[in-house]
């Protein structure tokens, strides 16, 4: 028996089979034991059948990243064997379905075949032989030595609104799961046993932290169109809208969705549109309507692989310099591209300060990788406490009551912002215009004001520069090698560079959270030998640090396969140079 | 009290002599000053085109957006401050071509705002195009051999998207066209009045002339029903040498959008403060990830 730095335990079966429902319960039983974990969902586009997977990794250690390797593979399917047993450790072990057996697959001689009747127990305890995915996964617990009672707690919690009768199928279900674990439990060497009396954390997601983020920042208005992974975001609102006194609609598509927000900011509340990199593309225009007209509003931008439908399920970071670049013409916009939970949560009260106060259009860039994997944090790491409100130069019912003469919405100022009206007022009554206008908003084709006016717009961004993060360093301070990384990367990327310290090489992560305008004096940070790493092709963060500063990176460690960047595949990539 | 001067703008219009469209800006602030409400109490939102530009030469709040996207900035602007009275004023290309998707969604979802097209029948700004409500065999600048279309029937597409309100009036008639104005600005819901622009620079085929002898006011029959939805579709199909004009349907007994989202129960958001969540909505939103 062995008590491992690291267990991943991977569940696959088919879509329609529960596996990520299931998984996320799981880890919310291992958290709830004082456990950390990073949970992986893998699927595809599709309702039924097609292959699914849902890694969780296991540590007493805090996780940002998931790994390759598995300990424990549970097969609700053969197929799943049939993919994932190359991953499973020298040791680990297969748990499958007495029922499917394991036809046609060769064994390994290393790794332990668990068979049991996961379907037949499932029913004759629960009810039901959908229940197996609760049952397998306490026969998980059982052979990796962790408490049940956490995964009953989870069942308690996640099932009391359908009845007692269905609390208890469920608790019996664990208890048959657990017993059928023991026969193996000596065929198991690693274990991973609860912390007890542990600090309570949570488990979420990066569009739950985020959308948690925008509630807590004023978000009271969001439109959409269903598009993963960005969609959940939408959803998430309108589970809190009448709560929390959000308006939240499903339009008719993203065009709408973008313009309605934009409608909203435009009269004065904090307003959004999630989606995703298709959608994206359909709100092009309106995004330069917002940036002509001044107006703050927050697009929240999962990307996922491209172009066109590409991946619908899957992840990448191609969409970085369209974001960059959309709409015709020039305008200041704001690009924020957080790479953890807790930069997720805070980037969404960030992106509604930045909007308000620059007038403009702020874009949040996700991926699925970020959006869909959970990974557990204490309360305090969401610090709604922190939160700051800023509406910026928002003039106050009682500045209007004072205003003197006929109110410019879009002074000339030497910061370019121009202190904003909400309509409704009767001092500042006033109409913009996508069209180009003079101070106070009406259509002027005038040669000097249009020269003015695009100076006035496009300084904002040069005062917001200022207030823009430098990367967060991690690592080596002296290093040899600096790892530039943004976003989703942060994880796999701050993990490689743990493990590359460990065999003695000095690295060290710079990652970025603020993408666009690119911050002040980063150009002093970037020396010696630099690695762009990226989930795309191209490495689009690279050519736009070139552009902004002229640093030129050494190389790219890249990834375009719609699947996430590991810690393993950048130390290997990273020891093909080394 | 509210009059038209109220809504007097330095900016002049650059609409054409005899242009359609001044008729409509009149009526506009006619109505709007005959039921009280003050420049600041509503929001002009247009999209672009020659009629877009309405709200430029009318001192009220407002909003020039885009081609084809009127509709769903007003959506927002009206679901983030139902205080205001929400009006748009587009277009028959910004309405029913790039735009006709939004109509008919901003129709079923019963928004309430009064929406105006200044359907002219032809594409003016750009200099004479055919338009979405051009008569098949137009011949314009891009249909050469006329064109091959059939008209979009607005009538009869926003009555089947189940618009709670349906109009036609015309620029001909100064007083129908204000009193339909005003009887939209009553309504609770969505409210769509199709107006005949004539444009006397591009399209002198449906000018002045062309609509005079034709229209007739469907409330001049006092047996038109105008909660009968069927009577409604037969006289949205009626087209020729006689057209009717007037409100062809009108039910008041579906609430609008705005009325049914809870957020809204407590009155108009734009004006509430910004505010951090209190302790206890901290405590209960993390909760739920414990």
């Amino acid at each position: 028996m062995q008590t491992v730095d690291d267990l991943i335990i991977r569940i696959g079966g088919e879509a329609g089979m529960g596996l990520e429902s299931s998984g996320v319960g799981f880890a919310q039983a291992l958290v709830r034991g004082g456990l950390h974990v990073f949970g992986l969902p893998d699927y595809h586009s599709r309702i039924r059948g097609g292959h699914n997977f849902f890694s969780v990794r296991i540590a007493r250690r805090p996780l940002y990243s998931h790994t390759e390797p598995v300990h424990l593979l549970l097969a609700l399917d053969p197929e799943t064997v049939r993919r994932h047993i190359g991953a499973v450790v020298p040791g680990g072990a297969v748990v499958y379905d007495e029922k499917d057996g394991l036809p046609d697959i060769p064994r390994r001689t290393d790794v332990g075949y668990f068979s049991i009747p996961l379907a037949k127990l499932a029913e004759e305890a629960g009810g039901s032989a959908i229940m197996r995915n609760t049952l397998v996964f306490a026969v998980a617990a059982g052979l990796i030595g962790f408490d049940p009672t956490y995964i009953e707690s989870v069942a308690r919690d996640n099932f009391a609104r359908k009845g007692p009768a269905v609390v208890d199928a469920n608790l019996r279900v664990i208890q048959a799961g657990v017993e059928a674990s023991r026969p193996f439990q000596a065929d198991f060497p690693f274990r991973m046993e609860a912390v007890p009396d542990a600090p309570r954390r949570l488990l979420l997601n990066g569009n739950q932290a985020f959308a948690m983020g925008a509630l807590a920042g004023g978000c009271r208005f969001v439109s959409g169109y269903p598009m993963t992974p960005g969609s959940p975001v939408l959803e998430w609102m309108a589970a809190h809208a009448a709560e929390y006194g959000v308006v939240t609609l499903q339009v008719e598509d993203e065009i709408a969705a973008l313009c309605m927000a934009i409608g909203a900011g435009y009269a004065g509340v904090r307003a959004m549109a999630p989606t995703s990199g298709g959608g994206f593309s359909l709100m092009v225009e309106a995004l330069g309507l917002a940036g002509m007209t001044e107006v703050p509003v927050v697009v929240y931008e999962a990307q996922r692989p491209g172009p066109s439908t590409g991946l619908a399920t899957r992840t990448e970071q191609g969409d970085l310099l369209f974001v960059l670049h959309a709409s015709q013409g020039e305008f200041p916009r704001i690009i924020l591209a957080p790479g953890t939970v807790e930069q997720a949560f805070e980037a969404g009260w960030r992106a509604f300060n930045f909007a308000e106060r620059y007038q403009c259009p702020v874009i949040v860039l996700s991926d699925h990788y970020l959006a869909t994997s959970v990974r557990d944090v204490v309360p305090e790491d969401l610090n709604l406490d922190a939160v700051v409100i800023d509406r910026g130069e928002l003039l106050t019912e009682a500045d209007l009551d004072r205003l003197e003469g006929e109110y410019r919405r879009h002074a000339f100022t030497e910061s370019g912002i121009s202190p904003r009206a909400i309509p409704g007022h009767p001092k500042a009554v006033y109409a913009s215009s996508s069209d180009e206008h003079d101070e106070y908003g009406h259509i002027y084709e005038d040669a000097e004001n249009r020269r003015r006016m695009q100076e006035k717009r496009m300084r904002k961004l040069e005062t917001a520069r200022s207030e823009m993060r430098l990367p967060t360093a991690y690592g080596a301070a002296d290093p040899d090698l600096t790892f530039i990384a943004w976003g989703s990367t942060y994880g796999p990327m701050r993990e490689a560079v743990d493990r590359l310290n460990g065999q003695g090489v000095r690295a060290r992560m710079l990652h970025f959270t603020d993408i666009w305008p690119v911050p002040q004096d980063v150009e002093k940070l970037l020396v010696g030998e630099t690695i762009a790493v990226e989930n795309n092709y191209s490495g689009q963060f690279a050519d736009l640090l070139r552009m902004a500063t002229g640093h030129t990176v050494s190389r790219r460690i890249l990834k375009w396969d719609g699947r996430p960047l590991s810690p393993e595949y950048i130390t290997h990539h990273v020891s093909r140079f080394t | 009290m509210v009059t038209i001067d109220d809504f007097a703008s330095p900016v002049r219009p650059t609409w054409c002599t005899g242009c359609g469209n001044f008729a409509i800006w009149n009526a506009v602030k006619r109505a709007l000053a005959q039921v009280g409400l003050a420049p600041h109490q509503v929001m002009l939102v247009s999209g672009i085109g020659c009629g877009s530009k309405l709200p430029d030469y009318t001192h009220a709040n407002g909003y020039m957006t885009l081609h084809g996207r009127t509709v769903p900035v007003a959506t927002g602007v009206r679901l983030a401050n139902h205080g205001l009275r929400v009006l748009c004023t587009h277009g028959d290309g910004d309405a029913y071509a790039e735009g006709l998707g939004h109509m008919l969604h901003a129709a079923r979802r019963n928004i309430g705002l009064v929406d105006i097209i200044q359907d002219n029948r032809i594409y003016g700004l750009t200099k004479g195009q055919y338009s979405p409500t051009s008569d098949r065999g137009r011949v314009s600048k891009t249909s050469p051999w006329g064109a091959f279309e059939l008209p979009v029937n607005p009538i009869a597409l926003a009555l089947a998207a189940g618009a709670t309100f349906v109009a036609r009036s015309w620029s001909g008639d100064l007083n129908h066209l204000t009193a339909t104005i005003v009887r939209a600005l009553g309504h609770r819901g969505y409210a769509l009045i199709d107006v005949f622009q004539p444009c006397v620079t591009f399209n002198r085929q449906n000018s002045y002339d062309f609509y005079r002898p034709r229209v007739y006011n469907l409330q001049d029959d006092p047996d038109y029903d105008v909660t009968d939805r069927m009577a409604a579709f037969a006289r949205a199909l009626e087209w020729g040498d006689r057209i009717p004009i007037g409100v062809f349907y009108q039910v008041e007994d579906r609430p609008a959008y705005e009325e049914q989202v809870p957020a809204l129960k407590a009155g108009p958001l734009a004006p509430r403060p910004v505010e951090k969540l209190r302790p206890e909505q901290v405590q209960r939103l993390l909760e739920e990830f414990l």
